[in-house]
């Protein structure tokens, strides 16, 4: 399945902006962060859809999966 | 800290200057102290820019001390732009000299006569007051400039730009930063028309012989201050994406979450985002020679703030805070950042509540006065304000007026105070804080977004209506004892996640004044201070209707989600049930 991921602030650093990826099908978002090597507790928050979504959650493909690092602000 | 400095402006002979000891406001500071003086000593039916309203100023409980981002001014006051309490906060350095000089409070009561404008000169040698004509109509940068040249830079600066002059409700109040920048605002509620009805044009605050007050056991203190200090570089928030990107990371965060305001609240996410945000911005200060990492106070770690250059490499302005970035851009369907610099810097010279302006902008857009878009347009608009003119005073005066004037129906304010940059359908929690906190529309009084969205203190859906009412309750109460601190907001995300850095808070507090706090205390101190909130808006007449989000949340579905605000009235007229 076709995935079209977003990365934010710190994580876009040595990978990329935005990006399709092929996923394979049924596959967690889990595994595609740890398949983009980003360490598990750097995690913030990841939108599915514009959704929260947590790590065991099964992305359908042609879903956007917005991943960002702790963040914050006011 | 123990003294209460009460200004008689309108005292015969020439402003008179009373000194008390802090007496039953012992324990209090920055926002617990202006709120309870106000709720005291204001009539709540007085007229704000008369002479029965008071200013208060003061620093915060720990605003004397070296500890970590401790410089964070508190101004109360009966606002002119919501007709309720207010308490308005600001960074840089003024808040960490009063205290120095041993001030917990200053009370500006009365008015001088005529017409002259007056500076108030606060150092360890005492108080004086001279006129300053020279600084009518001068914007904050040229009325910094020109006290410079009188009283030197060993100072921290309070003034009002023409907003303040001209009693505008959305006039703010300038504090100088550390490199003597007028970009840390007292910002929201009209807190600088009120000075300017008061004929003040600026506090000079003399740094000289102002000192770190000594602490009951300096030992403790010194490892509570380390502690604490740790505890922020320890957290990824404030360690790593403030100093960073600053408060502008938040644009992507809500963009993607759907729940960015675009165009006056119409839609929850807007096409030009990734041009505006915080990465965007962070680049384009570091390419330009500017700094995206920079600290507003002394001996703050966290260093949220920026400085921003221009096409040119010169200064123009700080670095914009998600809020500006938001109210001047997307709320305006703008994605351009030398525009929203550029009305950041007119914001700041002029003196204006950048949230207040730019949506009033917004709303002078839905009425067709410029386009949605239109940057040099909304730049003009906002010279206007600086310039008088009839327009300009309209859109001055706030979104809430501005809507009136032009007949739109679409105005999202609470207490007519305009909402910040987080769509309450999107962020349900958020939306609770905006209609019932006594401030108006306000998104630091009980800052649920941090666990709507970012998960920070647990996690709780943003477009559910569980757990709403409870969030934002006790945000609410945290964070008016937060604001008594004299400590940043933005200590809430470690303290929120790391038990040892709460416990750090504690230590800081107790190891100083001698106290025995524990979190309940921190937690009964925040009541006390919304109690006396609600109970001067209760007295000025507000209600359970005045607790409520304009009609189109209810009504009018947020896209991408498709959702409606959906807490009902009921459920927010039990935020306040302690």
């Amino acid at each position: 399945m076709r995935l079209n991921v977003k990365l934010f602030a710190t994580f876009r650093e040595g990978r990329f902006e935005i990006a399709e990826l092929e996923r394979p099908d049924g596959s967690t978002l889990g595994r595609l962060i740890d398949d983009l090597a980003i360490p598990r507790d750097e995690i913030g928050f990841v939108l599915v859809q514009c959704r929260h979504a947590e790590l065991d959650h099964q992305p359908a493909s042609g879903d956007t999966v917005s991943i960002f690092p702790k963040v914050g602000g006011g | 800290m123990e003294k209460i400095l009460r200004i008689n402006l309108s005292a015969e002979g020439g402003p008179k200057t009373t000194l008390e000891s802090i007496g039953k406001y012992a324990g209090l500071g920055g926002r617990g102290l202006t709120s309870c003086l106000v709720s005291d000593e204001v009539d709540p039916l007085c007229a704000p820019l008369g002479a029965y309203n008071k200013l208060v100023f003061a620093p915060g409980l720990l605003s004397a001390t070296p500890a970590t981002t401790s410089s964070r001014l508190s101004v109360g006051c009966k606002s002119p732009l919501t007709g309720g309490i207010k308490e308005s906060n600001a960074g840089g350095q003024a808040a960490a000299v009063l205290a120095k000089l041993n001030y917990a409070a200053i009370i500006l009561e009365g008015r001088t006569p005529g017409t002259d404008l007056w500076k108030i000169i606060i150092g360890a040698d005492g108080v004086s007051f001279e006129k300053c004509n020279e600084l009518r109509g001068l914007g904050n940068y040229d009325t910094v400039a020109k006290l410079i040249e009188t009283h030197g830079e060993e100072c921290a600066y309070m003034t009002i730009g023409q907003a303040g002059e001209y009693k505008l409700g959305a006039a703010s109040i300038a504090c100088t930063d550390r490199e003597l920048r007028p970009t840390r605002h007292l910002g929201r509620g009209g807190v600088g028309a009120v000075m300017g009805s008061k004929n003040i044009k600026a506090f000079v605050l003399k740094e000289k012989d102002a000192r770190f007050a000594k602490a009951s056991d300096p030992i403790k203190f010194k490892a509570a201050a380390l502690s604490f200090a740790e505890g922020m570089k320890r957290h990824s928030v404030t360690g790593q994406a403030l100093p960073a990107f600053g408060t502008n990371v938040l644009t992507n965060v809500l963009n993607e979450a759907g729940a960015y305001p675009t165009n006056n609240f119409k839609t929850g996410q807007f096409a030009g985002a990734s041009k505006i945000s915080g990465e965007t911005l962070a680049a384009l200060e570091t390419e330009r020679g500017g700094e995206p990492t920079h600290g507003c106070q002394r001996g703050c770690v966290i260093q949220c703030s920026g400085i921003f250059h221009d096409k040119d490499g010169k200064y123009l302005t700080k670095q914009p805070e998600y809020e500006t970035v938001w109210s001047h851009g997307g709320n305006c369907g703008i994605d351009d950042l030398d525009a929203i610099a550029m009305l950041d810097r007119l914001d700041d010279d002029i003196g204006l509540d950048t949230i207040e302006t730019g949506v009033a902008v917004g709303v002078a857009m839905e009425a067709g006065v410029i386009q949605f878009g239109d940057s040099e347009g909304a730049i003009r608009l906002v010279k206007e304000i600086g310039e008088g003119t009839p327009l300009g005073r309209i859109i001055g005066s706030g979104a809430g007026i501005t809507g009136k004037v032009f007949g739109v129906e679409r105005v999202p304010v609470v207490k007519n105070q305009a909402l910040p940059a987080y769509d309450p359908r999107g962020v349900q929690g958020i939306g609770v804080t905006y209609a019932t906190t006594t401030q108006g529309a306000d998104h630091t009084a009980g800052y649920a977004i941090a666990t709507n969205i970012l998960k920070v203190g647990g996690f709780v859906d943003p477009l559910g209506t569980a757990g709403q009412v409870e969030l934002s309750r006790n945000l609410q109460i945290a964070t008016a004892a937060v604001d008594s601190t004299g400590l940043c907001l933005f200590i809430a995300f470690p303290i929120l996640d790391q038990p040892d850095t709460f416990q750090s808070l504690l230590d800081l507090l107790n190891s100083f004044y001698g106290f025995s706090l524990t979190g309940d205390d921190v937690t009964a101190l925040g009541k006390r201070v919304l109690k006396a909130e609600r109970d001067f808006n209760a007295r000025a007449g507000f209600g359970p209707a005045d607790d409520r989000l304009p009609e189109f949340f209810q009504k009018e579905k947020l896209a991408p989600h498709n959702v409606t605000f959906n807490i009902t009235n009921e459920e927010l007229d039990t935020v306040f049930n302690f």
